[in-house]
């Protein structure tokens, strides 16, 4: 059974540095992986091994403080080389170098009710693998969901469709069998109607049209289900339902990663097979475009990764790596006044929005901050029924019951990006939603 | 070049004081090279500078008419029989030239200022209030007029709320209405719409006896108690037909004269996305419907009811101020469900202040001023349903549950 959604509000971002064939070739072995947990918002890091440890692939690293039974584990079996700690000893990550073997913690998988179900999840480490909505964070350990949504689409600039790769039925099935123990509510899978995710039981499939952002979670939950007030979802994407549906049919967790590397600045854009966690140079190296200008090396996405050095490691949600021009070595003249076909814009005072080419952009803002002057330039991407502009001024102006008055609880900072990426006053709208949600936390917790 | 002086403007340089000055115009220059350090990695290339000198370029068609216009009415005032074109437009440039001189110079000389004081990046935003001012003032305004009238709406409609991007009220139109206000003698009536004396020696003469100078509207608005409404041109009986309105020939304030260049602006406008058709089609609306209603009502005692519906959207500053003022994206409604009632209003008021009020002929300033004011109300209503919706959905959900 599947219902249809089709979004027209959005926009695909026409960019160079795509990958043309989806075979995945093998990455070669990282030198270390790590886990960082800044990448788990709301998941409270003690360490659970010392520095020298030997771990299994699988075993904890770190557990929440909060419940203990919630862990974010080791990717590779090795040791544990470093726990990098930066101001107030906080800790930046959680460094395992590999030692070759297949040593794997295995878990008991036949779970009779909902607690065993939500431990197998905490322990194995795919609980920290899933968000809640509201606040855009790792499930609470006594979050119980409505419903459940999983996105089996990525339609952000340049990412591969993860239903190429995770699609085998069966292991979705038995992952959302595990996870329907968890919800009275349904649980929906949104997907794209190209017949690579097969109908799967006990799940309500949802077929996507429509240009990004149409693959995030939190269009699904939106133009589906809105949360109000009092209420939880989870979302996760399809790798993470693939890997608990390996858990429960193989009984240890299953790491194994598919990373598109994209972006103008890659030389043969593609998609490798790899362990999440892995250093970004064991993905990168010989692959980059050899090059005298800065490049900026991003953990996923142009509209929502993170950036990292080519010493960094690949972090959540472990999908893409894009790599770009820098661009803060570029001097434009008059760049506000161009006519170059080249120069990336939503504007039809752009040439180049006409021409049917894809662009090269690089990180520059392209313009000075600005109060917001130009209105409706978020709700434009934003296909939710959210006042865009109205709620990111409750945030700043910290107005608790404005912002839950124009449902704070249902966004994540991500369903910001393209209007961020649009607003003429760039203005740093997913930096100002986390903020909010991350205050909001804090007062109502 | 710029690289070489720039230690000079840096913190303990010699020339720190006017650092934003130097940043204003290195940004004006180059494109900053300041990268994303958070959220999306890449940004659309449009920014506030394009998106101001876009508004800008919209205006030129109706600077370049008020140009020849203030020309040709002086011509027709001195009763000259040819009209040289260049002499015409020559004249038209040297009669706006020192206004949007000193405009652009105290406006921006109060924003450099207040920029170097608060220590921020100087912002674009009176790069077209600069542009607006001659354009919506009559051509015979004194320059200390327009100084100190600049002056006023820039510190305290503007500066004192935040800066671009905060104010209230339109900047260019509460200088108009200043001058209004505070010079009636000088601003309104008969005298300043059209400039009757030679500038360096171009169009010298004498100006004809039966030379009048009231714009149409201020004809329409002496005419109460009569049958039927007459318009004329300044110097005698001729008529003045719905064509010249919408070209514009006639006496006015500089640039809102002709229809079919503000026409070409919306234009612009439009195509780049910058002005909101929302906006624009609902100003023209509201003054469709409400001119069709004062001439279905039409009496003596208001003989501006007696006009028909395009004699009403060409004349005077309508629109004018429907493609450029009420789209004044910072003091307009931002909702879209907002815009089509604020320019509906818009609209309406200005055809309500023209007909129904023979002391001022002309509504459309005063209409967007007083929407200006509403606009946030009427956003507030709007998100006030996106609320209830919330809430509602929230409601149900819990009796479901019961």
């Amino acid at each position: 059974m599947s219902r249809k959604l089709k979004i027209r509000k959005g926009l695909d971002i026409r960019m160079a540095g795509g990958v043309d064939d989806l075979a995945a070739v093998d990455a070669p072995q990282s030198a270390s992986y790590a886990i960082i947990p800044d990448d788990f918002i709301g998941f409270v890091a003690k360490p659970a091994v010392k520095e020298g440890d030997k771990v299994s692939a699988g075993a904890p690293l770190l557990y929440d403080k909060r419940d203990e039974a919630m862990k974010l584990v080791s990717p590779v079996a090795g040791t544990v080389e470093a726990i990098v700690r930066g101001e107030r000893r906080k800790i930046l990550r959680v460094v395992v170098t590999p030692d070759g073997g297949d040593d794997r913690l295995t878990h008991a998988v036949s779970v009779k009710d909902e607690a065993e179900a939500r431990n197998l999840l905490k322990n194995s480490g795919l609980w920290a693998m899933m968000r809640q909505r509201p606040y855009d964070i790792v499930p609470n350990p006594d979050a119980v969901p409505r419903d459940i949504f999983v996105t089996a689409i990525d339609s952000a600039p340049l990412a591969v469709s993860p239903a190429a790769y995770y699609n085998d039925t069966e292991t979705l099935e038995a992952a959302v069998a595990l996870l329907s123990k968890m919800t009275r509510g349904k649980i929906y899978i949104g997907r794209r109607a190209d017949g690579l995710v097969a109908d799967i039981s006990g799940a309500e499939m949802v077929d996507v049209e429509g240009p990004h952002p149409s693959g995030n979670a939190g269009v699904l939950i939106a133009n589906i289900s809105p949360v109000n007030k009092g209420e939880t979802v989870w979302t996760l994407d399809l790798a993470t339902l693939w890997r608990i549906g390996r858990l429960m049919l193989t009984g240890s967790v299953d790491f194994t990663d598919y990373v598109a590397l994209t972006g103008s600045e890659v030389k043969t854009p593609k998609v490798m097979r790899t362990v999440i966690g892995a250093a970004i140079a064991s993905l990168t190296d010989g692959q980059l475009v050899p090059a005298t200008h800065h490049q900026r090396i991003i953990s996923g996405n142009v509209l929502t990764g993170v950036t990292v050095g080519t010493d960094g490691y690949l972090r959540y949600p472990y999908r893409q790596i894009t790599v770009i021009p820098e661009g803060d070595d570029v001097d434009e003249f008059m760049g506000w006044a161009s006519l170059s076909p080249r120069k990336m814009s939503q504007s039809r005072t752009f040439p180049g929005k006409f021409l049917g080419r894809v662009f090269r952009p690089d990180a520059r803002l392209l313009g000075g901050r600005r109060a917001l002057i130009m209105s409706g330039e978020y709700d434009r991407y934003m296909p939710m029924d959210i006042m865009a502009e109205y709620l990111l001024k409750a945030i700043i102006g910290r107005d608790i019951e404005k912002m839950e008055k124009l449902g704070i609880y249902e966004v994540a900072p991500e369903d910001f990006a393209l209007g961020e990426y649009a607003d003429t006053s760039k203005t740093e709208a997913q930096k100002i939603v986390r903020e909010g949600l991350d205050y909001l936390r804090k007062e109502l917790e | 070049m710029l690289d070489k002086v720039k230690p000079h403007f840096q913190e303990g340089g010699r020339l720190h004081a006017f650092h934003s000055v130097y940043d204003g115009f290195e940004t004006f220059l180059f494109t900053p090279r300041s990268t994303s350090t958070s959220g999306a990695h890449i940004h659309d290339s449009m920014d506030s500078k394009r998106t101001m000198i876009i508004v800008v370029m919209a205006l030129v068609p109706c600077l370049l008419f008020g140009m020849y216009n203030a020309g040709y009415q002086h011509w027709v005032a001195i009763g000259a029989a040819e009209k040289p074109f260049v002499s015409l437009m020559l004249y038209g440039f040297l009669a706006v030239l020192p206004k949007l001189v000193v405009s652009y110079v105290v406006g921006l000389g109060i924003e450099f200022a207040v920029a170097q004081w608060r220590r921020e990046e100087i912002q674009e935003g009176f790069l077209v209030t600069g542009i607006l001012i001659p354009l919506i003032c009559p051509i015979d305004t004194p320059l200390w007029m327009i100084a100190v009238a600049t002056a006023f709406s820039v510190i305290f409609v503007k500066e004192v709320f935040g800066g671009t991007g905060y104010n209230i009220f339109n900047v260019a139109l509460v200088t108009r209405a200043f001058l209004f206000f505070a010079y009636p003698g000088q601003m309104s009536g008969d005298k300043v719409f059209v400039d009757t004396d030679a500038i360096a020696g171009l169009g010298e003469g004498t100006v004809v006896d039966t030379f009048t100078g009231a714009t149409p509207l201020g004809q329409v608005a002496l005419q109460a108690g009569e049958q039927s409404v007459t318009i004329t041109s300044t110097v005698g009986s001729d008529p003045v037909t719905t064509s010249d309105m919408f070209f514009g020939l006639i006496p006015g304030s500089f640039g809102e004269t002709s229809t079919l260049c503000i026409l070409i602006g919306a234009a612009i406008l439009l195509f780049a996305g910058i002005a909101s058709w929302r906006i624009i089609v609902s100003v023209f609306a509201g003054g469709a419907v409400m001119s069709l209603i004062a001439n279905a009502c039409s009496t003596p005692l208001y003989p501006a009811s007696m006009l028909s519906v395009a004699d009403q959207l060409c004349l005077g500053g309508f629109a004018f101020a429907a493609v450029f003022m009420a789209t004044d994206p910072v003091t307009a409604c931002r909702t879209n469900v907002g815009k089509y009632i604020y320019g509906f209003l818009i609209g309406a008021i200005a055809i309500i202040i023209r007909v129904y009020n023979n002391g001022y002929p002309e509504g459309a300033m005063l209409a967007v001023l007083l929407m200006n004011a509403f606009a946030p109300l009427i956003d507030w209503c709007v998100v006030q349903s996106n609320v209830r919706r919330r809430e509602r959905r929230m409601k149900i959900k819990i009796t479901d549950n019961e």
